[in-house]
């Protein structure tokens, strides 16, 4: 256990270390950053003290160094776009889509195990067939369609929910909720429901599969004819056992909601960090593209990392061999 | 492959004999929902081949278009106009032309990108599997690392790059670097899939007696890759591809929507959608749901196929 716990960390340590370098790679060579700095009446010697002064004329491998560093302190340098330290916006930007994550994983969790369940103890009730049919055509349904959809529904036909924006926020410290209020909550349903969709269909599909397996088992049997109630049979025995694969998935899929909350945020202008991170690569804004994929990159290896040691602490067969290849987002 | 004593037509008719009576044309025939997206693909490819012909207007020529035929509705609403089957944009276009167009890009960015990842990924599945050594963990653990974040957000990222690099230039703006630019940003997304697979079978291949024997007698190893190895990995690699077709379209789509794919002059199904959003809010949604149903429709298409070949192509399931 205690060697493959090692090994994961090492590897992730790797993994991140690849990634810097790319991101310093981009941060470094993509276009000038003295260009991007200075105006164009700057002269020559303006331009090698800057050089000079941002260090960009010591050994690449100092260089590098210093970059980890400082991204180790979340510093990422000055936004071309914006004028402001990209560690600013990041911060401003990121409750909107933490919240927003959070929100579409509680949903596509709870209804996609709500309906995994039902369609599992029900294989043939024209329900059951109706959600499945359904989830078919969502797993087709690219998220910006879904998105515009939604919109077209509930804010244009029926006037419901907004379509746009997060309604009121609250500020608590540094952190802007809208979670608190009214309109936030009316706000996040549509975002919320059109990220979540596609993960619920995932786990949907996952959950009631393994409930078809699980409930041909014998000590499912054996339950049932001790006279055990349904409900302790259905959602003590077979549900719980079914949970193992399904906390893998759910945990790989929660870096999934942070990538696609990209095409979210952008469908329902939502004012997170991946619209930031659009409008960085849309301005060829160098710095937050660089500092987003490093943030990225963190975020899925840590997901990874857990979702694997949970793993091997769930299932007792890895801790023996734990020779298994990286998890995969 | 030995030359047979038949003819060059005689062998192509045996083949196509054999093709209509195998087994995978057998579980083609039996499976009507797969008859149906087999035909409504190439309804696609024939529309997107022949847009030039079958749309009845030309939507991106000025000069063919009017502002008095701007935003009608589609045809079967009042106020709709049967010569506009499906209602026109703000600019007085076509939208079923746009669409047929729209699909022709979104085909060619789809089908150039798979065709990019699978050159790539099955080349450097070919050659980590046989030669091993640090060159085969070097590729393997860079598939690693790229397969720890989600495709989508790789071709932003390669995309975001390959803009910033040419910033500065004018050809940013033209559409047929920003086409060049989504194949190759989409097809390096993929290609991990395609080397892991194909190593593995090459590693499976590697061991067998025939390969050996090539050996013994000296064929060269990329003969013995390319003639031999590759034949026997093809099977995982077609199934992927149609799989990915899907994928890539809807990756094209999505790049396009969020405005950093094709510009707005030689609009994809994604730009469309993204351009006709606006108007959904002034009560004008065929602009937008029409392309959106396009996409929708090609996609499920493709997905459905790929979703057959892979039974159909799996022995556990015949």
């Amino acid at each position: 256990m205690f060697s493959y716990l090692v090994n994961r960390v090492i590897q992730s340590i790797g993994v991140l270390l690849v990634v810097a370098l790319l991101s310093f790679v981009i941060f470094n060579y993509v276009g000038d950053p003295i260009n991007n700095m200075v105006g164009q009446e700057a002269t020559l010697e303006d331009r090698e003290e800057l050089r000079e002064r941002l260090g960009l004329n010591d050994s690449v491998i100092v260089q590098f160094l210093r970059f980890v560093g400082n991204a180790a302190e979340g510093e990422f340098g000055i936004s071309y776009q914006f004028q402001r330290k990209v560690s600013d916006l990041i911060l401003e930007r990121m409750p909107a889509t933490l919240e927003l994550v959070f929100v579409s994983a509680i949903f596509a969790l709870a209804a996609g195990i709500g309906l995994g369940v039902y369609t599992g103890l029900r294989r043939d009730s024209w329900l059951s067939r109706f959600v499945l049919t359904t989830s078919l055509i969502g797993v087709s349904l690219p998220t910006f369609v879904i998105g515009i959809l939604l919109i077209y529904i509930f804010s244009v036909t029926l006037e419901w929910l907004p379509s746009f924006g997060r309604g009121d926020t609250v500020r608590l410290g540094s952190w802007d909720s809208g979670l608190l209020t009214g309109s936030g909550w009316l706000a996040i349903i549509l975002p919320a429901i059109t990220l979540g969709l596609f993960q619920l269909t995932i786990i949907l599909r996952l959950v009631r599969a393994e409930m078809l397996e699980v409930l041909r088992t014998d000590y499912i049997k054996f339950a049932r004819a001790r006279g055990l109630s349904r409900r302790a049979v259905n959602f003590g025995h077979a549900l719980k056992n079914t949970m193992v694969p399904v906390i893998t998935i759910a945990g790989l899929q929660i870096g999934t909601l942070i990538a696609f909350s990209i095409i979210t945020e952008t469908v329902f202008q939502w004012p997170g960090m991946g619209l930031l991170f659009i409008q960085g690569v849309e301005f060829a804004d160098v710095p937050i593209m660089g500092a987003y994929l490093l943030l990225a990159a963190i975020a899925f290896v840590a997901i990874n990392l857990i979702v694997d040691l949970l793993y091997a602490a769930v299932d007792p067969r890895l801790r023996v061999s734990a020779q298994r290849g990286t998890g995969t987002a | 492959m030995t030359a047979g004593p038949l003819s060059g037509s005689g062998r192509l008719m045996g083949a196509l004999y054999r093709g209509a009576d195998s087994d995978l044309a057998y579980s083609f025939r039996r499976n009507p929902v797969v008859v149906t997206a087999a035909i409504v693909t190439l309804l696609y490819f024939f529309g997107a081949a022949f847009a030039d012909w079958i749309a009845p207007h030309t939507p991106f020529d000025p000069s063919t278009l009017s502002l008095g035929d701007a935003e009608k509705p589609p045809a079967w609403i009042e106020g709709g106009d049967w010569s506009y089957l499906l209602g026109t944009d703000n600019q007085g276009r076509d939208i079923f032309s746009t669409i047929l167009y729209g699909s022709r890009l979104s085909l060619i960015v789809g089908f150039s990108a798979v065709i990019f990842s699978v050159v790539l990924g099955v080349g450097l599945g070919v050659t980590s599997g046989y030669f091993g050594g640090w060159y085969e963990s070097i590729v393997m653990r860079a598939a690693d690392v790229q397969l720890t974040l989600p495709s989508i957000l790789v071709a932003l990222m390669v995309d975001g790059v390959a803009r910033a690099i040419f910033a500065g230039t004018d050809i940013k703006t033209d559409a047929t670097f920003a086409i060049y630019v989504l194949i190759f940003a989409i097809g390096i997304s993929a290609w991990p899939q395609y080397a892991r697979v194909v190593r593995s079978a090459t590693l499976v291949e590697k061991s067998k007696d025939y390969v050996a024997a090539a050996r013994v007698i000296g064929i060269p190893s990329w003969r013995i890759m390319l003639r031999h190895v590759l034949p026997n990995t093809m099977g995982p690699v077609l199934v992927i591809g149609t799989i990915d077709l899907a994928l890539a379209i809807i990756t094209e789509a999505t790049l396009s929507f969020l405005g950093v794919g094709i510009p707005p002059t030689q609009p994809s199904l994604g730009t469309l959608i993204r351009v006709g959003q606006e108007f959904l809010f002034s009560g004008q949604w065929w602009i937008t749901l029409f392309p959106a149903l396009a996409l929708v429709l090609l996609v499920l298409a493709v997905n459905l196929l790929g979703d057959w070949l892979r039974d159909a192509l799996n022995p556990k399931l015949r």
